[in-house]
Formats: structure tokens, C-alpha cells, sequence
């Protein structure tokens, strides 16, 4: 045997075993320590804070949990929460995330590491993504080999579509999640593999970790029952499908029923109704096999089959009548939208207002895998090639995900582990092939190459392997040429590409028959390749430090001489809230920053970012959207003391409470169609405007109030500009009778109203203003008192 | 369909056919889970009988209760066809013992949340 290249012949296999295993440790170790490194560019840039809006409720219970223990924290009743209705912390809330840091908490003060809980809730992200690399090492060496799995946890270790929901900081239930879904995925594969209960029983145990750490553990569920009825369908039940698969569900649907949230739903709702089926169906095929294994009647097989079919069918027509009667409960909306994707524009727009339940975007998946989306579909079709059972598992994997991350852009996050998976088994059947010694016998070189440029004469298929001699098998050769005959191209391609894989498998042959010649075309595709791979880790930091590390709490802005310029006003006015009013002061505000006003402002709020009640949230949206008059009692009904809006318009922040309005509209139309109606807050050209065309119900809403009161002011007498809008707005700003303003921070990104209280003469406020005001201008007089008598 | 309509003289004969067979070809170690098996069902038979007939009122005690003998059942089943000598080639890394310790362990694991969630 020939080789390309010189390999040293004196070593033992021991020596080998010990130095791959060394290695391999060493580039875990190192992956592991990129994944963290390159989540800290939040923490090193800015500051040790939680992002966003989620995480600070997170960060808030784990608080609670850390200071008070757990029994009080899953007993928690917190008053200050919705405000009039309260909210049931411990049976609304996936403890997972905090009773994981809670135990890391817990564990470092014992070590005598006095650690804030804040810096435990921040890194936990970036220390779990380590452990996800690692989970993902062993799941893809159960599809391919070590090598795979090292790439694969090469590339989640750095790929931004999971870094994006995993920096520091970022303290939200997807941070552990990853890890739990890839982990059990793991178990279920090799307990699969083995037919062996305990790894039934572990993915048991870490899909109850799941359940308490994520809502998307519904995925998990699905997914495996999805996977067994397809190793059915295929003819490919074995008795170690019956006992991973039952194992898995008995022990797993009783623990995941532990968690209050989840409650009894796996036995009533339609979610969870395929793992149930499945695992009947199963137990049928189970118990058919064992008879058939007795008797062997060909006769009495038909009837067994029909006996089969029968139960099957039986159990369906059940389940459909449960479900139709209503005893199991149909899908929530949340994931009826997956299907039917119009569905939650028409009938929940609190779902649809969420700017991460759109359909995600071409250029977005390039930005979150860059060239691993181009790898992806040839990793499948790789895993076609084999087709073990796992196989078929990362297959249905991919088309699921693929799906789901089409139609939601945060589901992005569940088809990212996969993509690298089945890119990693892609790159590294390339790698094997092109980097393995071993020269093809040159006694039938001279036939296969004569054929070979019969090929790539003949074809267009033939002509992008004739650059570099690629000596496929004659057989296949013969194939190729028959499918580059034929009048179907694409057949042609497939062959092509199937030749072109073909390398690693029919390594063991004794006849080796293809394989790459010589140094140069080895060299050529492995620098491309290394070429790609180093071009993937500058495009993942970039990305990474560009896009997805910026605390949404503090926003930077570049001075024209470069330096950093930090707008903080968030923290400014909720820290004025915290400090200048009463402890018990209720705010209202959008529901986007019910979660960071009880965090950082330590206030009541009415409504936040848990929308479990869209009544309430309709409420708060009607009395943004009606006018003062119409807006006061409900105010006072609720015990409001502060309304605070965010107003983006002096500084171009796009994400403020204007542009959010038309949502505002919508919700509370949805339960009000008679007093708020959305077309009235357009001008008649249909346009949505805030300047001197604004309509009048635009204009005379609490929110546009509230957010242009003094604004024309700020210009001295010029012409006021709305920096988001691009409009100019009226020089007379809006007026208000009902509210004092209370505090408006820097950039006026933040403005705090306070709520009058009832006159003390009994008269409507606007009256008593106009009062006020009308002894100074008597000119204004008249018009105020008419408005006042309508 | 043929088979279906001389079902009913053909079942009784292939149900002795199939008891015979069983009889014959079962180790006795095989029978005894099998005994097992069959009062984990009965048992599970009288609760989902007494759930319908009679109340599910407490009914995490009654889910408990049901999916402890389900679990069970299953399990069993598991390590029946784990140590059943003609399933040798299917299970190559899992050997009888082995089996046992992970019925053992999976037993553990399920009764620990069965008592957790009778309340």
C-alpha cells in the first residue's frame, strides 16, 4: 500500500489511543473556553447587568431564591405583579434556570466563594454554553465518530444563532435549555443504541430538567415520539425502541407532571397526545411481536396484523373523540400559530406583537451560521447515505427545525444545534476523505482515468471533478455515465454527489479501487476548507461582538471622534422611581417593561411581560389609546400613581412606545371593538402620522400626550422634529389635565407622569385646570369650559 | 379478508395453539416476570376501573398511582425482553445483570416520583 504522505510506522496503538484522547481533551477544554470567552463582550464592553426583558424577572426570582430558599421561592405569591390580580410565582414559572443557580449559589458559598448572586446569573449563560459544546461532542459522535463530534462542538462552541440567546447577561431559560435538549437527544440516541433502560431512565431524568427550564420542552416531546414512529413505519422496530422509548415515557411524562406549571397538561392536551399514542402503539407492536414470535401461522399473522390495525385505529378514533368532546385540550395558540401562520395575526395579537414571532428572514440565516447553512442539507443527505436509526433521527431533526426556524425567528435557536451537527459530519466526511493517506491501487489507474475523462467529456456532470483527478470507482464510473446519458441532469448530479461522498465508507474494502492521488489536490481542498473554517470564526466574532452584545438596557452611541457614548436613561428613571416615590406606587406602563420596573424600579406594575391575562393588558392598551377623560377612571380604578412611557423621538430610539402604539390599538380593540377602533388613529390617507396631519383621536390620545408634552418646547421656537417619525412635529404640543409630569430622564427616552388625585372641590379636573389657567389668560377661557360641558 | 371471517373458529384454536406454545417455549425465569406482568395490568385495570366508575377526584393520586403500575409494566417488559434469551443478538452491550440494575435503577427513579406526586 502507497501512501501519499509519510507516516511514521513505530508507533503502538496504545500510544496513538492515548494521544488522540489527549488531544481530544485538549480541544474540548479549548472549545470550551472560546465559547465563554466569546460571550463576554456584553460584560467587558459595558457591565456585569442582565439584558433585556425577560432575564430580569428571572433574575428577580432567583434573587428570592437565593436570599429566602427554595421552599419560599416555589410558595412565592408575588403581590406586586399585575397589580390588582397578583401572580402565583411558583406555579406560573419554570423554576429550572433558578434552582440551577440557586445550586451553583449555594455550592460556591460553600466553597467559601462569597460570589453576588448577579454575577452567578450573569455567567450562567457562557458556562452552560460549555457544557453544551460538550453534550453536542457526544451526540454528533454518536452519528459519525470523534472527529465530528469535535467539530460540531467546535461550531456551537462560536455560532452566533446560539450565542445571540446565550451571551452574558442574557438570563433567560434558553441559557440552560440548549444544553438539556442537546443532552437528551443524547440519552435517547444512545438508549436507543443499546436498548438499555438506564439511558432511558437518565433522558428521563434531563427531560424533567428540560420541562422545569423551558416551555419549549414540547419540542423534545414530540420529537422522539416522532423519531419512534418512524423507526415503525420503516419496519425498524427492535425490542431496544420498546425499551428506550418506554422507559423514557413512563418515567418522563410522571416527572415532567412534577412541575406545577406543567401540571397535568401531558395527559390533556393535545401537545403532548403524540407521545401518548406512540407509546400505545408501541406496547401493540410490542405485544404483537412476542405472539408472533410463538406462533408462526402465516394465516394467523394476517389476523394478527388486522388485530393491529384494528387497536390502531381504534385508539385514534378515541383520541379524536376526546378531543372533540373537549376532555383533552385542543392546541394553545402559542403553537397553533407554528401551523397555521396567519392565525395568530387574525386572533392573538399579543402573539403576533412580538417582533420574535416573525418569520425569519433569508440574510438572518447566513448572519447566525454563515457557511454551515450551506453544509447542512449535504450533512443529511450524508446521514440518508448511512441511514442507522440515529441517522433518522438528525434527518426528521433537520426538516422539523428547518420548518419551525422558518416560520419563527426565535426558533432559529432549536435548528442551530442541528445545523451543526449534521455540518459537522458534512466537513468531517470531507476531511476524512481528502486527508486520509492512502494512495487508489494504480493497477487499474490507467482504466479508471481513461474513464474518467470519458466522464467528464460526456457530461456536465463529469466537468467539476476533471480539474482535480479524482478516480472514482469504476463502477460507479459506469453509473455516472449512464446517468450523464440519460436526458435527466439532476439524476446525474445526485450520482455525482454520491460518488463524490462515497470515500470513508468503503474504506474497509480490501480492493481499494478509488481514492485522491497525490499531495497538490489533498492540499488544495484542505486549505479551502481550513480556509472556510477560519473564515467562519472571524464572521461568528464579528457578528458576535457586533449584533448581539449590547445590554438593551444601556444603548451606545459613537461620538464623531470614536469614543463611547452610553445613554443610560433607563436606569436613570427607574432608579428615580425607586428612590422619589412611595414604596407602593403603582405603575403602568406597556407590558415590554413590566419585568425591568419591578427589577430596577422595585414597583408594582399593572401589567409585565408574562401576558397570561390579555384582558388586563387590554385595559392598560385602552387607557393608552383613549383620551384623558376616558383614560382617568380606568387610572384610578387600578390605583395608578405613575404612567411612565418611553419616547424615542429627541435621540432616534425606534424601539419606543410610538411605534409600539398601533399594537396598543389592537389589543385593546380586540376586547373594546366599540370604543377604540384602529382606523381612527390613522389619517384618512390611511397614513399613521404624529405631525399636523395626526387625526384627532391620535391626537387627543393619552399616548401621544405623553409622549410629545413640552416636546416643541425643546426647540425653542423652531421648527420640532421627531427623530424616529422623520415628522415634524406641531409647534402647540399637547396639553394635559389629568397628569403631572413627573420626571423625564436625559435623553426624555424614559417620561414618568404622575396621576392627579380627584379635585378637592369635586370638579373634573380638566374644569378645575381650566380654572387654574383661566384666571391668568382670560382669552383662553371660553374653550376649555365648552370642552369641558362635552 | 379473508382470515377475518373464519376468525371465530380459527381464534379459539390459535389461542390454545398460541397458550401451548408459550407453555412450551417460556424458561420459568421468563414466566415469573410474566406473573409480574400480568398483576402490574390487573392492578392497573382496577384503577382505571375505579377512576371511571367511581371518582378520579384526587387526581394526581390516581395518575400516580396508574402510570406507577404503567411504569412498572413497562419497565418489566423492558428487562423481559432485555435478558429473554432469543433477543441475545439485539442487546450486545446490555447483559442480564446489567439489565436488572437498570430496572433496579429505573424502578427507583419512578417510584421516587410516584411518591413525590401522590401529594
Amino acid at each position: 500500500m502507497t501512501t501519499a504522505y509519510p507516516l511514521p510506522s513505530n508507533l503502538s496503538p496504545a500510544t496513538v489511543a492515548n494521544t488522540a484522547s489527549l488531544l481530544r481533551i485538549v480541544a474540548l477544554a479549548l472549545i470550551s473556553g472560546a465559547a465563554i470567552a466569546s460571550r463576554l463582550f456584553a460584560v467587558i464592553n459595558f457591565e456585569s447587568i442582565i439584558h433585556e426583558f425577560d432575564p430580569w424577572f428571572n433574575y428577580r426570582a432567583t434573587r428570592v431564591l437565593a436570599s429566602q430558599g427554595f421552599y419560599e421561592f416555589w410558595n412565592w405569591f408575588d403581590p406586586t405583579a399585575w397589580y390588582p390580580l397578583g401572580r402565583v410565582v411558583g406555579g406560573t414559572v419554570y423554576p429550572g434556570l433558578m434552582a440551577t443557580s440557586g445550586v451553583i449559589y449555594n455550592f460556591l458559598h460553600a466553597l467559601n466563594l462569597p460570589v453576588d448572586i448577579r454575577n452567578v446569573c450573569v455567567l450562567l449563560a457562557p458556562g452552560f454554553s460549555a457544557l453544551t459544546a460538550w453534550a453536542t461532542y457526544m451526540f454528533t459522535k454518536e452519528m459519525k465518530d470523534e472527529s465530528a463530534g469535535l467539530l460540531a462542538a467546535a461550531f456551537i462552541g462560536i455560532v452566533p444563532g446560539y450565542i445571540s440567546r446565550s451571551v452574558a447577561g442574557s438570563y433567560d431559560n434558553e441559557a440552560i435549555a440548549i444544553f438539556l435538549l442537546m443532552f437528551t437527544f443524547y440519552c435517547w440516541i444512545k438508549a436507543l443504541k443499546q436498548g438499555s433502560a438506564l439511558f432511558g431512565t437518565i433522558a428521563a431524568i434531563f427531560y424533567f430538567y428540560m420541562v422545569a427550564a423551558w416551555g419549549g420542552y414540547v419540542f423534545i416531546t414530540n420529537m422522539i415520539p416522532l423519531h419512534a414512529l418512524v423507526l415503525i413505519l420503516m419496519g425498524r422496530f427492535s425490542s431496544r425502541l420498546y425499551v428506550g422509548y418506554s422507559s423514557w415515557y413512563a418515567i418522563g411524562t410522571l416527572a415532567s407532571m412534577q412541575v406545577p406549571f406543567v401540571g397535568f397538561q401531558p395527559v390533556k392536551t393535545s401537545e403532548h397526545m403524540g407521545a401518548l399514542a406512540v407509546f400505545g402503539l408501541l406496547q401493540i407492536v410490542a405485544f404483537g411481536q412476542l405472539v408472533r414470535s410463538h406462533v408462526s401461522s402465516a394465516q394467523f399473522q394476517k389476523l394478527l396484523y388486522a388485530s393491529v390495525v384494528a387497536t390502531g385505529i381504534l385508539g385514534t378514533a378515541v383520541f379524536g373523540l376526546l378531543t372533540y368532546k373537549g376532555w383533552i385540550a385542543p392546541w394553545t395558540g402559542r403553537f397553533y400559530s407554528l401551523w397555521d401562520t396567519g392565525y395568530a395575526k387574525k386572533y392573538i395579537p399579543i402573539i403576533a406583537s412580538v417582533s420574535e414571532h416573525q418569520p425569519t428572514a433569508w440574510p438572518s440565516f447566513f448572519m447566525d451560521l454563515q457557511f454551515l447553512i450551506f453544509l447542512f442539507p449535504a450533512g443529511v443527505i450524508l446521514c440518508f447515505r448511512e441511514l442507522r436509526d440515529e441517522h433518522i433521527f438528525v434527518i426528521i431533526y433537520a426538516v422539523m427545525a428547518s420548518y419551525f426556524a422558518g416560520v419563527m425567528v426565535r426558533l432559529m435557536l432549536t435548528l442551530t444545534p442541528v445545523v451543526c451537527v449534521a455540518s459537522a459530519v458534512a466537513l468531517s466526511t470531507l476531511l476524512d476523505t481528502y486527508i486520509d493517506p492512502k494512495e487508489p491501487d494504480t493497477g487499474d489507474d490507467t482504466k479508471s482515468e481513461s474513464e474518467a475523462t470519458v466522464v467528464s467529456a460526456s457530461g456536465t456532470n463529469g466537468s467539476s471533478f476533471s480539474a482535480t483527478p479524482t478516480p472514482t470507482p469504476s463502477k460507479k464510473i459506469k453509473k455516472a455515465a449512464a446517468a450523464a446519458a440519460a436526458p435527466l441532469p439532476t439524476s446525474g448530479i445526485i450520482s455525482d454527489l454520491v460518488a463524490a461522498t462515497g470515500g470513508p465508507t468503503r474504506r474497509g474494502e480490501p480492493i481499494k479501487t478509488k481514492g485522491i492521488f497525490g499531495m497538490d489536490s489533498r492540499l488544495i481542498v484542505i486549505m479551502h476548507t481550513l480556509a472556510m473554517l477560519s473564515f467562519f470564526v472571524f464572521h461568528c466574532t464579528w457578528v458576535t461582538s457586533n449584533a448581539y452584545s449590547s445590554p438593551s438596557v444601556v444603548l451606545a452611541s459613537t461620538n464623531q471622534d470614536g469614543s463611547q457614548h452610553i445613554i443610560d436613561d433607563f436606569r436613570e428613571a427607574y432608579y428615580w422611581l425607586r428612590q422619589n416615590t412611595p414604596e407602593d406606587a403603582v405603575v403602568m406602563s406597556w407590558w415590554d417593561y413590566g419585568y425591568q420596573i419591578a427589577g430596577m424600579a422595585d414597583r408594582p406594575t399593572l401589567v409585565d411581560n408574562n401576558t397570561w391575562n390579555n384582558t388586563h393588558i387590554a385595559t392598560v392598551g385602552k387607557a393608552m389609546s383613549s383620551t384623558e377623560e376616558n383614560a382617568y377612571p380606568i387610572l384610578r380604578k387600578h390605583d395608578v400613581d405613575y404612567v411612565l412611557v418611553i419616547f424615542g423621538g429627541l435621540i432616534g430610539y425606534s424601539g419606543d412606545d410610538i411605534n409600539k402604539f398601533l399594537w396598543m390599538v389592537r389589543i385593546a380593540q380586540g376586547v373594546w371593538p366599540d370604543e377604540i377602533q384602529e382606523p381612527n388613529y390613522f389619517t384618512p390617507q390611511g397614513e399613521y402620522r404624529i405631525d399636523d396631519m395626526a387625526s384627532q383621536t391620535m391626537k387627543n390620545s393619552l399616548m401621544y400626550k405623553m409622549s410629545y408634552y413640552r416636546f416643541a418646547e425643546l426647540f425653542g421656537g423652531n421648527q420640532a422634529m421627531d427623530r424616529v417619525r422623520q415628522q415634524q412635529v406641531p409647534k402647540v404640543g399637547p396639553t394635559l389635565d389629568y397628569l403631572d409630569e413627573a420626571f423625564t430622564s436625559e435623553n426624555w427616552i424614559v417620561r414618568i407622569y404622575q396621576v392627579k388625585k380627584e379635585d378637592l372641590l369635586g370638579r373634573d379636573l380638566k374644569s378645575a385646570n381650566a380654572f387654574g389657567q383661566g384666571k391668568k389668560r382670560k382669552r383662553t377661557k371660553p374653550v376649555p369650559r365648552r370642552r369641558a360641558i362635552v | 379478508m379473508a382470515p377475518k371471517s373464519s376468525a371465530p373458529t380459527q381464534q379459539t384454536t390459535a389461542i390454545q395453539t398460541l397458550w401451548k406454545a408459550y407453555n412450551e417455549q417460556t424458561s420459568d425465569r421468563l414466566k415469573f416476570i410474566d406473573a409480574f406482568l400480568f398483576f402490574l395490568m390487573l392492578s392497573g385495570i382496577v384503577q382505571f376501573l375505579y377512576c371511571i366508575l367511581v371518582t378520579n377526584f384526587p387526581f394526581n393520586a390516581f395518575l400516580a398511582g396508574f402510570s406507577s403500575t404503567v411504569g412498572q409494566f413497562v419497565l418489566t417488559a423492558s428487562l423481559r425482553s432485555q435478558v429473554n434469551p432469543e433477543n441475545k443478538n439485539e442487546f450486545k452491550e446490555v447483559s442480564p445483570e446489567r439489565a436488572f440494575a437498570d430496572f433496579a435503577l429505573g424502578s427507583i427513579v419512578l417510584h421516587f416520583f410516584v411518591y413525590n406526586f401522590l401529594g
